[in-house]
């Protein structure tokens, strides 16, 4: 397959671009492979490319039960950064954002990776301090971290209030620089070109519709495309990971369902150049390269498998933007969806070998899937090929609840809703 | 969303708090069984259709409700008080993953 | 006369003249047109500028699916982007911008864009910009070089940086049946629903409803359609259960039949009336909803088929009915269907000529045929159009033969002089509201159409939006969801109005594309073409899902509703397979555009509640500087004029030190715990024993959480027998309480216990320092304040001043101090009572910093450690911790993980360079201001202790337990503050406790 450049786009152009081939086969499914990964989101994607690239295992098929990257890699906000307070959390996202700086060049596809920074705004002294201890703590993980002034925020982001007299006014803020926000859908394509020219068939619309066990072993899967064998079947199906776990026995897992909406206005002239998050409430924006305003704030928070939001969630998401830029009581809604999201009891991950043997489960993200992909198909398919995981998701196992070993990032305890 | 209160009548979604599986029974508060308390504390069912959960109606009564909702369609099935509800006894048995 | 004004027809009121201007240059036109109405009747043509390649573009639509003619209304400093100009109704004073165009809209420099678009086509983004691998431009910086460019570039119009100063406002709504949309089927279901007796309210978008009566031209009961449609509103409008909302955009089917609707309140004037919002938002909720939303009318996809004056056949019919505006002189038409036929013989009538009429049909019909001769010019059946003539507008078209089977074009292409061309591509149902509430589209192969999906709520449509096109249908459909709505059955379908209109086969023939050289649009906003359509194909996007994003298809403001089915076809045909099996997307809400100001509501300007102590006007006029605590507004100092934030507080603990200050304590969380069976609750929430705590006295107690980690901490007071009064921490109070309601209501039903939140109801003062007991002693009446009437945590009644007072010898700040509780409404006067009696004491009120530094110097935890990750023997409260009961997170909180050595413990932090510590700092064993790392932990809280002359601090420390006595260095990078400490214990002031016993 050929490489993508500025040279294949002209070339291409003097042949009316007639010649472009598929971005990935759409291949056969065969009766057994090495390892089966299932659900073709972010996730499962790169964990088939990292497989093949880092450890030559390239006799794999990504499962996926609708079109590629249906699921919540094609719903987020597509923002990417590695602000987090606790270590193990700093350490696993600076991995991700590492290979994220790198990553339109590895994949030779263009995931438009643009680090114009994340913004926590604070708006009480407590708050900032809050955010000090966050910044501290990267900081001391080797992560940019900078606290910007009401001043200095004021010049950034044009149209937001930084009045004193604001229900909130703003103090103060969280900066970092090297985030930022890439195209969510090109980051799952990229993967499944990335892995496709290594080798890896990626079979769509193959639904999983039970395991295939030798004792408690799973040895491979039946889908709505036929009976499917493996040495190791992985399962990364975040958001549904309850319902895929309950077809191997597993009937309980420390996970609920919950919905996110997403929002998109209209497109505007771009103004907000960086990743903006309210301190008072729950609000997120960026302004996409087209000139959406993509944002979003808490879950409707309950458990629900249902991909739409209900409306109170949307009343106060919008209540929020215009707490921050009152001059965009003007500007349009255009879009919302809504995204499921596995949503673990302390907020953080699960990258494992097991629960059954046979299987190795990634799972658990909340709503921070997005931006960990790299670094959770790297750490996964680590895991899958060598069977015990890399010292940067040794934490995020599944019995540490058990052994209180948990990663709380925001200490809310086993109420997953609030996280 | 509509919830309907056996005080209050039908009610906005926004009037409620969601506090989570109702399939769960807190151990005998003297049980040093690991497990057991595992289970209960961090361990839930999520099915994908009918689902037995415990809402609360905070912005009214404050009764807590158990409720049966579907978490596909969102449908409200059923209604009554937590409290009369003589709550489900959870198998502690159940297969969980963090066992496994 | 405007040159295109129609000399008579149209509903808008001729004499009466609107004045506005766009682009600055002045227009007028009549009430009740529209901005685009208005513009074409001057014989404007170029309305805008399209999203990738700048192409000029006019109007296609004259409603809300109109993809190109957006415009940005400016009212002072305030801007409103992206508005169609097909649904702005003009008023005097309107001023209207174009957008997306620099210099301006006749010459645009972004057009250059079309030089490039063979490279520019779907999906070159991801195939370049990589950059170079090493070198100055490696990672993302060549991207980022060349996306500063491309942000430039991109976006339609600017939103506004001044605050909107208008109001908007939300209404709840409550009806048996919403009717959406008042065309002929929609009046008539509100008409039904209502004689039934049910309660209606019928939404329309437009701001006349009627819908396509408005412009159908045909008669029903003997009167116009428009004259039928305004005699049944006023006669609806009359009916006591019947409300309507023109203006009335119904965006959102929510679960529980509840919708959401937009009102464009004032939107039409130049100023809102007095009272009136500008936008309202509508949650509507109700029994059942009659879906009458109508069709939207497809366009077909030719090369040049995005020059300014093609426009869509049904458009150009309400132009000429509704608005008397002609689009053009010279008028081709070209279809795939009837109702065009209909579109010509109106335009002829008001005065235009039809120039040919292209029906890519060989076997047209016989009433076709005679319409076709009637109106003139050329008929050429089994025809297309292969391309447009002209510049920035349409000076005439190119057409040539075609199979309409397999779309086959032969002979010669001929030109044929017009001004305009008008399309029509066949009629899609408008199910977006339904596929909210609904399974998936059927997809109607006579129609080539998706036909609304069986619900999932409860709704039933009628009209054009079930494919039933012809007006007599409309009105039979109509009557029959508004009785069945309604729940009735008894309706007198006989009595229904008679519909005079041509008979038309609303069957188009399955062309969508006509295959010519040269750029055929599908989305007109994004400039997706039917090449990168199947450029998508090529290269495996073929699922529609992948369709929309690889190519943007159907992504723009008016979300496909133009465009969604044709790209569907042309994706159908390139696989070889029917339409339906290469899917359609899901709508989702808006189904249009909604503002974000009307969602914000009543709390646009206002997002959350401001809660204020009893005390509060007297902390403002006292000289207090305040601090958001959550919600609350709590007194930060009492500064004097020149005094530092730290003077203040200095200066404030050292009065309460060295002898008597007053501080508000009111926003504590307090919580009545009543009922025989309170005190073996409290034994069970908390990890210390209350059911022995003796009746007028209090007690510190702790509570965890279900997984072994600590939730909150206060003291709780026993004021009877059954009757306990606990208080929380100001953060945590709502948590609280809802943790207790909890386990009362679901885990321990049995418990006779009732909970009330009675925060609000007491006011709070906290009087501490040595001449506290002093200051009582002065005020208070009806008992004594003495150390055997009052000892430590213990708790009397008095008055202060004739108040009533409930006082309890408990201190957080270390000092011999006391909590005065009065009922609110008494609270400034028992505040005032006590700075008065405390004057000869020289009593200071004092402020959250003065209290936080008494309790870092006692070494109190509070929010900052109380984190939600930290254990009480983290927090050295193993004392705390029944042996003799299980609690709520008894079981939990001996986990390896809760109870390891090198958790992060609570010390104290003593500044060896004498210069300020900061919370959030961290704390490390080896300095490295170049590269920080190794962190041990970090400060919850810092301050200068004047009782200790030293910049002081607490801390959550690595085995911070064995590290007492030890240096450290704090490593601030942030704020770049490194040096030296000491790790001490963190009780630094007055560690027996003696002068609080005292």
């Amino acid at each position: 397959m050929a490489e993508y450049s500025a040279f294949a786009l002209l070339k291409n152009a003097l042949t009316g671009n007639q010649d472009w081939k598929p971005a990935w086969r759409k291949p056969e499914p065969k009766p057994a492979y090495d390892v089966i990964i299932i659900g073709g989101g972010g996730h499962g994607l790169s964990t088939a490319y990292y497989l093949a690239k880092e450890f030559g295992i390239t006799n794999v098929a990504v499962l996926e039960k609708g079109y590629l990257g249906s699921g919540n890699v094609g719903r987020n906000t597509t923002a990417v950064r590695s602000n987090y307070l606790l270590p193990e959390n700093v350490r696993f996202y600076e991995h991700s954002m590492k290979l994220w700086e790198n990553l339109s060049h590895e994949l030779n596809y263009n995931v438009m990776f643009s680090q114009r920074g994340c913004l926590n705004l604070a708006h009480t002294p407590g708050q900032l301090d809050d955010y000090a201890r966050r910044g501290n703590a990267m900081r001391h993980e080797g992560v940019d971290a900078e606290l910007m002034t009401p001043a200095q925020i004021a010049k950034l982001v044009p149209g937001l209030d930084v009045s004193a007299s604001a229900r909130f006014p703003i103090i103060g803020g969280l900066m970092q620089r090297r985030a930022g926000t890439a195209r969510h859908d090109a980051v799952a394509w990229g993967y499944a070109r990335g892995a496709d020219r290594r080798g890896v068939d990626i079979l769509e619309n193959c639904e999983v519709t039970g395991f295939i066990k030798d004792g408690d072993r799973v040895v491979g899967v039946n889908t709505t495309r036929g009976e499917i064998r493996a040495g190791k079947v992985a399962v990364a199906v975040a958001g549904h990971t309850g319902h895929v776990m309950r077809m191997a026995g597993i009937d309980t897992m420390p996970i609920e369902s919950h919905v996110l909406q997403a929002f998109v206005s209209e497109s505007l002239k771009p103004f907000l150049h960086t990743v903006l998050t309210f301190g008072m409430g729950h609000f997120y924006a960026s302004q996409s390269d087209k000139g959406g305003l993509v944002y979003g704030g808490d879950l409707d928070g309950y458990n629900s498998y249902a991909q739409r939001g209900n409306l109170p969630i949307v009343e106060e998401v919008m209540s929020e933007m215009l707490a921050l830029f009152p001059s965009l009581a003007r500007v349009r809604v255009l879009r919302s969806w809504g995204g499921v999201c596995d949503m673990s009891m302390d907020g953080s991950p699960i990258i494992t070998t097991g629960p059954l043997p046979g299987m190795y489960l990634n799972c658990g993200w909340c709503y921070g899937g997005f931006k960990a992909t790299p670094a959770s198909g790297w750490c996964f398919a680590h895991t899958i090929a060598r069977d015990e995981p890399h010292e940067f998701n040794a934490p995020f196992t599944l019995d540490r609840f058990q052994r209180g070993t948990i990663i709380d990032d925001k200490g809310q305890g086993s109420t997953p809703r609030l996280h | 969303m509509l919830i309907t209160c056996p005080y209050c009548g039908p009610r906005d979604v926004s009037e409620y708090t969601y506090q989570g599986d109702g399939n769960r029974t807190r151990p005998d508060p003297a049980s040093t069984d690991q497990e057991v308390w595992n289970a209960y504390v961090y361990d839930r069912l999520n099915p994908a259709g009918e689902h037995h959960e415990i809402w609360q109606h905070s912005g009214g009564c404050r009764a807590h409700l158990a409720v049966t909702r579907n978490t596909l369609t969102h449908v409200v099935s059923s209604v009554s008080f937590a409290r009369d509800a003589g709550h489900k006894k959870s198998d502690s048995r159940r297969k969980t993953g963090a066992k496994a | 006369m405007s040159p295109r004004r129609a000399i008579s027809g149209g509903r808008i009121d001729r004499l009466r003249t609107i004045r506005f201007t766009f682009d600055g240059r002045p227009f007028t036109g009549h009430a009740g047109d529209t901005l685009a109405s208005a513009l074409l009747a001057n014989g404007v043509t170029l309305f805008a500028r399209s999203f990738k390649y700048h192409r000029p573009r006019g109007v296609l639509t004259a409603g809300i699916d109109e993809p190109n003619a957006l415009v940005t209304v400016l009212s002072g400093a305030v801007r409103e982007p992206n508005i169609p100009a097909t649904m702005l109704e003009i008023y005097d004073g309107l001023n209207v911008a174009s957008q997306n165009r620099f210099p301006s809209l006749a010459y645009d420099v972004g057009a250059l864009n079309q030089l490039g678009s063979k490279v520019l086509g779907a999906g070159f983004y991801y195939k370049t910009f990589m950059g170079p691998v090493i070198g100055p431009l490696k990672g993302t910086r060549f991207w980022m070089f060349c996306e500063w460019f491309i942000r430039r570039a991109a976006g339609l119009g600017s939103a506004g940086l001044e605050k909107d100063p208008s109001r908007y406002e939300r209404m709840n709504a409550f009806c048996d049946v919403l009717v959406v949309g008042s065309g002929p089927a929609g009046l008539i279901a509100a008409k039904a629903a209502s004689d039934s007796g049910a309660r209606v309210m019928l939404a329309e978008l437009d701001a006349t409803p009627g819908g396509s009566a408005n412009w159908s031209g045909e008669t029903i009961d003997g009167l116009p359609a428009a004259e039928w449609a305004a005699e049944t509103l006023r006669d609806l409008k009359a009916r006591e259960n019947v409300r309507v909302l023109p203006r009335t955009t119904v965006w959102g089917y929510y679960d529980g039949n509840t919708l959401s609707a937009v009102e464009r309140v004032a939107d039409h004037r130049n100023t809102p009336a007095k009272g009136e919002p500008r936008h309202r938002h509508w949650t509507i909720r109700t029994q059942s909803v009659v879906l009458a939303t109508g069709a939207f009318e497809r366009p077909l996809v030719f090369p040049g088929n995005d020059r300014p004056g093609v426009m869509l056949a049904g458009a150009a019919l309400r132009y000429v009915n509704q608005y008397g505006v002609l689009p053009g002189q010279k008028i081709a038409i070209f279809t795939n269907n009837d109702s065009a036929y209909h579109t010509a013989e109106a335009l002829k009538k008001a005065g235009a000529e039809i120039v040919a009429m292209v029906d890519v049909r060989d076997d047209t019909s016989v009433a076709g045929r005679e319409i076709a001769r009637e109106v003139g010019g050329e008929y050429l059946a089994g025809h297309a159009v292969v391309a447009t003539e002209g510049g920035a507008q349409v000076s005439g078209i190119k057409v040539q033969r075609i199979n309409a089977a397999t779309g086959a074009l032969s002979g010669d292409p001929r030109s044929i002089h017009a001004d305009c061309l008008l399309v029509s591509g066949g009629w899609s149902p408008t199910i977006h509201l339904a596929s909210q509430a609904g399974l998936k589209p059927e997809w109607d192969n006579d129609l080539q159409a998706f036909l609304p999906p069986k619900p999932t709520q409860n709704w039933v449509g009628a009209g054009a939006f079930n494919g039933s096109f012809s007006t007599e249908k409309a009105i039979s459909e109509g009557h029959a969801a508004g009785l069945t709505a309604a729940g009735a059955t008894d309706g007198k379908a006989d009595e229904l109005p008679s519909v005079d209109a041509d008979a038309f086969d609303p069957n188009p023939a399955p062309v969508f594309e006509i295959k010519a050289k040269g750029k055929a649009f599908v989305d007109l906003q994004h400039d997706v073409t039917a090449d990168d359509v199947r450029l998508a194909h090529r290269e495996g996007f073929v699922s529609v899902e992948h369709l929309k994003r690889y190519t943007t298809l159907g992504m723009a403001t008016d979300q496909g509703k133009t465009s969604n089915i044709p790209g569907l076809a042309i994706m159908a045909e390139t696989l070889g397979k029917p339409i339906p099996d290469v899917g359609t997307t899901r709508f989702r809400a808006p189904f249009a555009p909604v503002s974000v100001g009307s969602l914000a509501g009543e709390r646009y300007g206002d997002i959350r509640p401001e809660r204020l102590t009893p005390m509060y006007d007297w902390h403002v006029e006292n000289g207090a500087e305040f601090y958001a605590a959550g919600l609350w507004h709590r007194p930060m100092i009492y500064g004097l004029s020149g005094e530092s934030v730290e003077q203040a507080y200095v200066r404030e603990t050292k009065a309460v030190r060295g002898g008597v200050g007053l501080v508000d304590v009111s926003t504590l969380g307090k919580i009545a715990v009543q009922g025989p069976d309170a005190g073996a609750f409290l034994d069970r929430v908390y990890t210390n024993m209350f059911s022995t705590l003796a009746i007028g006295k209090a007690r510190y107690g702790l509570m965890l959480r279900e997984d072994g980690f600590v939730l909150d901490d206060g003291t709780t007071w026993r004021l009877g027998e059954h009757d306990f009064l606990m208080t929380t921490t100001t953060a945590n109070a709502g948590k609280v309480m809802q943790h207790l309601e909890y386990l009362l209501d679901v885990v321990w039903p049995e418990l006779k216990v009732q909970l009330t939140s009675v925060t609000d109801q007491w006011a709070g003062a906290a009087i501490s320092g040595p001449k506290s007991r002093d200051v009582l002693a002065a005020c208070v009446t009806g008992t004594k304040v003495d150390n055997d009437a009052l000892p430590f945590m213990g708790i009397v009644y008095g008055e202060i001043d004739g108040a009533p007072v409930m006082i309890c010898r408990l201190s957080f700040s270390g000092e011999l101090a006391y909590e005065v509780y009065s009922g609110a409404g008494h609270g400034t006067h028992v505040w005032q009572a006590l700075i008065k009696a405390g004057e000869p004491f020289a009593i200071v009120p004092y402020g959250l910093e003065a209290l936080g530094t008494m309790r870092i110097e006692k070494g109190h935890v509070t929010g900052a450690e109380i984190d939600g990750r930290t254990t009480a023997r983290d927090l050295h409260l193993d004392w705390m911790l029944s042996k003799k009961k299980p609690f709520i997170g008894s079981a939990m909180m001996d986990r390896e993980g809760l109870v390891a050595e090198d958790r992060l413990q609570l010390v104290g932090i003593v500044s060896l360079d004498n210069r300020p510590l900061n919370g959030g700092a961290h704390i490390v064993e080896e300095l490295d201001e170049a590269n920080p790392h190794g962190s041990l932990g970090h400060l919850t809280a810092a301050c200068y202790s004047p009782s200790l002359g030293k910049y002081i601090g607490l801390a959550l420390v690595k085995g911070g337990k064995a590290r007492q006595g030890t240096r450290a260095f704090i490593s601030d990078p942030l704020r770049k503050r490194f040096g030296p400490v000491e790790i001490v214990s963190h009780h630094f002031f007055d560690p027996e406790g003696s002068r609080m016993h005292g």
